[in-house]
């Protein structure tokens, strides 16, 4: 019984001095690397509503997406747009 | 792979700094802090001036990437030259390095504090969830993510700004330039942006009697 009650007085010593350790609270900075989070893929996104004229691709479809902003940046030639 | 630019077509634009205000409100970017200008040269000087907008240019190569001493940038896989501002400490080295002036710093306090950088994000947004609440008050709106080029380019009236993959705004402005059809004056930085008078004034304002 004296055991186990030193045993848990302890245990709780251990996890008491613990609590109260100091734990690392800045980003460890590694020379050229980025640190920062993570950031998400444009083409992971769903399209928008048709009333916001957000185009049309499959989700997480790269090329599909990619061929939404070809069409949109062709859509800045004039010449292509009114017609020749 | 994409690699997203700007061009703007000096002959075009009219100085009417339409991308500085759709920019403005598209992103709400604060008072004090503007992602896009317009640069005119020879102002004032009749038939020699021009004009061209300017924002960050995404650099292949962003000298600002090289010089962040916490290294908050990173480049999308679409050429986005983005940065995280949890981690930027303000410090405007990335302003010093910048070719373009792009790295802007909003003004905080009354002693004029400078706050964390903020610069044109191609409308893609930043490191939080794409087109969160969070997202759009660090950094915009995220047009890519919405399916849109930026918001600037395509507001453009004269569509003097291109934007979008390199290649193919490339092709555009090629096409617009061979159609003007100035010979062996094609391309260049005469054409871009003609020949300019080196010291030369604004003509004196007239007076009126």
């Amino acid at each position: 019984m004296r055991t186990l009650f030193a045993s848990l007085t302890a245990l709780l010593f251990v996890v008491g001095a613990w609590g109260c350790g100091e734990q690392e609270q800045v980003v460890v900075y590694k020379q050229g690397k980025y640190q920062g989070k993570p950031d998400g893929r444009p083409w992971d996104n769903a399209p928008l509503a048709e009333v916001f004229r957000g185009g049309n691709w499959k989700q997480g479809d790269r090329t599909s997406w990619e061929e939404q902003i070809k069409n949109r940046q062709l859509a800045q030639h004039e010449y292509k747009r009114i017609g020749q | 792979m994409a690699r997203m630019k700007f061009l703007c077509d000096a002959e075009r634009c009219i100085e009417c700094n339409g991308c500085v205000t759709a920019c403005k409100n598209e992103n709400e970017v604060p008072w004090g802090v503007n992602r896009r200008r317009v640069v005119t040269l020879n102002d004032g000087v009749i038939g020699a001036e021009k004009s061209i907008s300017v924002a960050c240019m995404h650099c292949s190569d962003a000298p600002c990437m090289a010089v962040c001493p916490v290294d908050c940038f990173y480049r999308t896989d679409d050429g986005v030259v983005l940065h995280d501002k949890d981690l930027c400490i303000g410090c405007g080295y990335c302003f010093y390095a910048c070719p373009f002036g792009a790295p802007q710093f909003p003004q905080a306090g009354a002693f004029g504090l400078r706050g964390k950088m903020d610069k044109c994000t191609f409308c893609a947004g930043g490191p939080e969830p794409d087109r969160s609440e969070a997202e759009f008050r660090k950094y915009g709106r995220n047009r890519l993510a919405e399916g849109k080029l930026p918001a600037c380019a395509e507001m453009c009236s004269t569509k003097a700004l291109l934007g979008g993959d390199g290649d193919v705004i490339a092709d555009i402005y090629r096409d617009r330039v061979v159609r003007r059809g100035k010979g062996s004056e094609v391309w260049g930085w005469g054409t871009a942006y003609g020949p300019g008078r080196p010291g030369a004034q604004p003509p004196a304002p007239v007076k009126k009697s």
